[in-house]
């Protein structure tokens, strides 16, 4: 119904008054800041709450957004640091792989893996769980560069870093992405490559 | 005596060729990561689109003619494309509704322009850097330049430093009075908003 609106166009209509316009930028925007909440706080309800409320703080500091930069930029920053206050309420620790819990939930990942084939030849399935064994700061910069189509200036902008940061940090994600993979999921690589 | 000192000497001296030795591994193994590091960088730069034209083409020619390169580029290609080709996740199918739901309550707060004042900020800033300028030309005016002896260029001047007579002056009460009555005005505007914001929720 808005899809050729521009973000910038609903939001001076939303600062007008029409409130329920609002609802498409969240329907743009949902699936990006759900899987950058997830990535923070691994349990699927908990990124629900926070992400609505993401969108809630978002709205009503909606005229503080200056146009200066693209809306999803201005939004993936309450994202980070909506997340960041949450992890702290929380007094959750950053996922290791050297972790108990870790290990457990990677146990019952294989199990889970090997007890259904069509589900193991996912790549979509194994690239995603294998970010979700990253830590939270590199499965947030995957996801920002590769899904939310952010450039290195606007990943920056976000974390607060300058681009030549930001471009080391995303290639070291991607270098312990690489090794997560081959690590637990080379069995599927196989697969995959031999299809 | 002479036999352990044969064996001591003997014993140092493999320790340190031991050590060289160790050395130069740990030498050539850095080398080593720095080059895979290096390369594994320039590959991510041309795979991202990022190299310039040069570059681009020096990395072509090495994909093609260097076996290690060519196999570190595919390595890398397959991550990039099945990062490429992941899902989002999706929030539940009444994400909207719940939010739309939620803002209903509310209203878009002001911007934060609009009501912080600028001047105020300046005004404050303008202040504490006058106080300070002010403290720095007072102290520098009582050094003792003349004096070699770095330790009591500025101790003996403090010490004649009668503080007495800055925290007695009118002026100075008066100051301190009225920042306490804006202190307390600030603390009853808070509680009064809190309160009110109680009221609200329940």
């Amino acid at each position: 119904m808005h899809a050729g609106l521009t973000d910038k166009e609903i939001i001076s209509r939303v600062l007008k008054g029409e409130q329920q316009l609002f609802a498409a930028l969240v329907d743009r925007y949902q699936n990006y800041v759900f899987t950058l909440v997830l990535r923070f706080t691994e349990i699927r309800e908990d990124a629900e709450e926070l992400s609505q409320d993401i969108f809630v703080k978002a709205y009503r500091s909606l005229a503080d957004f200056r146009g200066d930069s693209k809306f999803s930029t201005w939004l993936y920053t309450i994202v980070r640091t909506s997340c960041i206050t949450f992890l702290r309420k929380k007094k959750l620790e950053t996922t290791s792989i050297d972790n108990e819990k870790t290990l457990i939930q990677l146990e019952n990942r294989e199990s889970g893996f090997k007890a259904n084939l069509v589900e193991s030849k996912s790549r979509h399935a194994m690239v995603n769980e294998a970010i979700g064994l990253l830590n939270p700061d590199d499965a947030q910069i995957i996801t920002l560069f590769y899904k939310a189509e952010q450039s290195l200036e606007e990943i920056g902008n976000i974390i607060g870093a300058e681009p030549n940061t930001v471009k080391v940090k995303l290639h070291r994600a991607r270098q312990r992405l690489k090794e997560k993979m081959e690590k637990y999921f080379s069995h599927e690589v196989h697969e995959i490559q031999g299809d | 005596m002479k036999y352990m000192k044969y064996r001591v000497i003997k014993k140092t001296r493999s320790e340190i060729e031991n050590w060289s030795e160790l050395c130069i591994n740990k030498q050539l193994i850095s080398n080593c990561m720095n080059t895979q590091q290096n390369m594994e960088d320039r590959l991510w730069d041309y795979i991202d689109g990022a190299a310039g034209a040069e570059e681009k083409s020096a990395i072509e020619k090495l994909i093609d003619t260097n076996q290690e390169w060519k196999r570190t580029y595919h390595k890398l290609l397959e991550v990039h494309q099945s990062i490429n080709s992941s899902d989002l996740e999706m929030p539940s199918m009444r994400f909207t509704k719940n939010v739309m739901e939620e803002i209903a309550k509310y209203h878009v707060a002001p911007a934060t322009s609009s009501y912080i004042n600028k001047k105020i900020i300046w005004g404050v800033a303008g202040f504490f850097l006058v106080m300070i300028l002010g403290f720095l030309i007072y102290s520098f005016g009582q050094i003792n330049w003349a004096n070699n002896h770095s330790a009591d260029i500025i101790s003996p001047n403090l010490n004649k430093l009668n503080w007495g007579k800055f925290f007695n002056n009118t002026y100075t009460n008066i100051f301190i009075m009225v920042n306490v009555v804006l202190g307390l005005m600030l603390l009853d505007m808070y509680l009064h908003r809190k309160k009110e914001q109680l009221k609200k929720n329940f």
